[in-house]
């Protein structure tokens, strides 16, 4: 488990990181998310001691992260593995011994027969086992960043640390980088720490989510939760949520839809109950993981304002009026 | 060889001075080398980006670079005169003139090796940072190991440049091609001499760069 208590942290003047606290729990795909520059970066390098921290404490199983303890940080460290937004693979050398470096670093002997094998097994995973020789200039970003995980999980870590592992590749390619992260979760029971900006990124695989803001944590929580029915202004000019052409007569009703959104005729049934036209003037339905969430903004009569709210919470939808 | 026994009889000596400007140039090449290396790690280790950041050990060994990289080699040759007798036992002939080489030599290639080390990508070696590898692994396993195919090319351009200072050694008679072509070439007016100089000097120095340019590709 990893455990971040009251961090904050300065560069110079500016405060990169105030006071967040958070638990991330052992097997879980754990989100950061925020724009550039909200300091999800830095909180993720802190977590494997690239970074130092001012205040406060990070802990991963009970142990310390003290960038002054080198001898522990490395023990953590090797508990870690990390994947980077530019690959950072080492260009002289060909996939095979881009995987096998960090055995090397610890004193591993890469020539035993289990080092080969476990290598060639990473590769394998990744799928590349029919690029073992080449270098990382004859390979594209989406095998790079193959190369880069299984490079990253050849000490046999517990957490996967990825930072903006995605940001630098096409969305086709994401996805495949993803699902074979979510097999690294699910087979191998590794944590997997994300930081992005992308909000595909958490959609498809992340199990929790904090959202950063210039240094804050401004909410944390299932993604679904987090995403669909935002209160804070920050994440909504994040999602870039409802359209600014809402009519202006009428009132404007916002539904909510938590992981079945395409399986009710919620609206159309209203319409027929209440024998009345509605207007749909914004919709945004989106796949979290395996289920559909989203929301849609209907324009109505205000006459028939409580009518609707009424139906609605019989229904069990989540509603809130638009000012 | 009936039809250049006159040729060598008359020429052949000026192959002889171009084994000795190869002894000049690639032993000072050899010597500066080795010892430039050590300045070059200090400095890419203490640089603001690198490990062990130290503004004063950079700053003054910059500075000690700088001076004797402004010094123009004919007078650095005669100011080190003292020093060259005291390690080579001479200040004259082949020997004497490795030493200079070697000394402006140094400054030079430590400051490209310094580049070269520091053009490794910064990303590269905080992943290696990450998987918990100490700073000796790092300078060993990701900076040379990174480096080698630039810090080849700076040797290639060291090497070439020793052909031209070597040149100037002959004021101590040194001896060497470039001895020979300003002796006997531009002094007593032999143009063929001169021009014999020049296009070895000329295969010389393109053979280098083209060794050199395979080499980069190979270890690439």
């Amino acid at each position: 488990m990893i455990k971040i208590e009251n961090v904050a942290k300065s560069f110079q003047d500016t405060e990169v990181l105030k006071d967040i606290s958070l638990e991330i729990n052992d097997g879980e795909i754990f989100g950061i998310i925020g724009q550039s520059g909200a300091g999800k970066s830095t909180l993720l390098r802190c977590i494997n001691g690239l970074e130092t921290y001012d205040s406060g404490l990070i802990s991963v199983d009970g142990q310390p992260v003290d960038t002054n303890d080198k001898k522990n940080l490395r023990l953590l460290q090797r508990n870690m593995g990390m994947i980077f937004q530019s690959f950072n693979l080492l260009e002289r050398l060909d996939v095979y011994e881009n995987v096998a470096l960090p055995m090397k670093f610890w004193g591993i002997n890469t020539k035993s027969k289990e080092s080969k094998e476990k290598i060639l097994k990473l590769i394998k995973l990744v799928g590349l086992e029919d690029k073992l020789h080449s270098k990382p200039r004859e390979l594209s970003g989406g095998q790079k960043q193959r190369v880069a995980i299984a490079r990253a999980l050849v000490l046999d870590p517990k957490i996967l640390l990825c930072d903006e592992a995605t940001s630098a590749l096409d969305p086709e390619i994401t996805k495949g980088i993803l699902a074979l992260l979510q097999k690294i979760n699910k087979e191998m029971g590794i944590t997997i720490v994300m930081v992005t900006h992308q909000m595909e990124v958490v959609k498809q695989i992340c199990q929790k989510v904090a959202f950063l803001s210039h240094g804050k944590m401004l909410a944390v929580g299932n993604p679904e939760k987090l995403f669909v029915w935002p209160k804070e202004l920050e994440i909504r000019d994040f999602l870039r949520e409802e359209s600014d052409k809402l009519p202006t007569t009428g009132v404007n009703l916002k539904l909510f839809f938590f992981g079945e959104g395409n399986q009710r005729p919620i609206v159309t049934q209203m319409a027929h109950e209440l024998n009345t036209d509605f207007n749909i003037c914004w919709a945004k339905l989106e796949d979290f993981r395996e289920d559909v969430y989203g929301s849609l903004v209907l324009n109505m009569e205000e006459k028939d304002l409580e009518k609707a709210c009424a139906f609605l919470d019989s229904k069990n939808v989540t509603w809130e009026v638009l000012k | 060889m009936g039809v250049f026994t006159p040729f060598f009889d008359q020429y052949g000596f000026i192959f002889e001075e171009f084994g000795k400007t190869m002894i000049m140039v690639f032993a000072s090449a050899f010597f500066s080398v080795v010892i430039g290396f050590i300045p070059a790690i200090i400095l890419t280790l203490t640089a603001p980006d690198g490990l062990k950041p130290n503004k004063i050990v950079y700053e003054v060994l910059s500075f000690i670079i700088n001076l004797f990289r402004s010094f123009p080699f004919i007078i650095l040759l005669v100011v080190i005169i003292p020093f060259t007798q005291f390690v080579a036992g001479t200040y004259l002939g082949v020997k004497g003139v490795i030493v200079p080489l070697t000394v402006s030599a140094i400054p030079f290639i430590a400051r490209i090796f310094e580049t070269s080390l520091r053009e490794t990508d910064h990303g590269v070696i905080e992943a290696a940072k990450s998987f918990g590898a100490s700073n000796f692994q790092i300078i060993m396993r990701v900076y040379i190991k990174e480096s080698i195919p630039r810090m080849l090319n700076g040797i290639v351009l060291l090497i070439i440049s020793l052909v031209g200072y070597s040149a100037m050694a002959g004021d101590v008679g040194g001896g060497g091609i470039g001895d020979v072509a300003i002796r006997f070439g531009f002094r007593m007016y032999n143009p063929q001499i001169l021009f014999i100089c020049s296009v070895i000097l000329i295969i010389f120095v393109q053979g280098v760069q083209m060794l050199g340019n395979y080499m980069y590709k190979k270890l690439r």
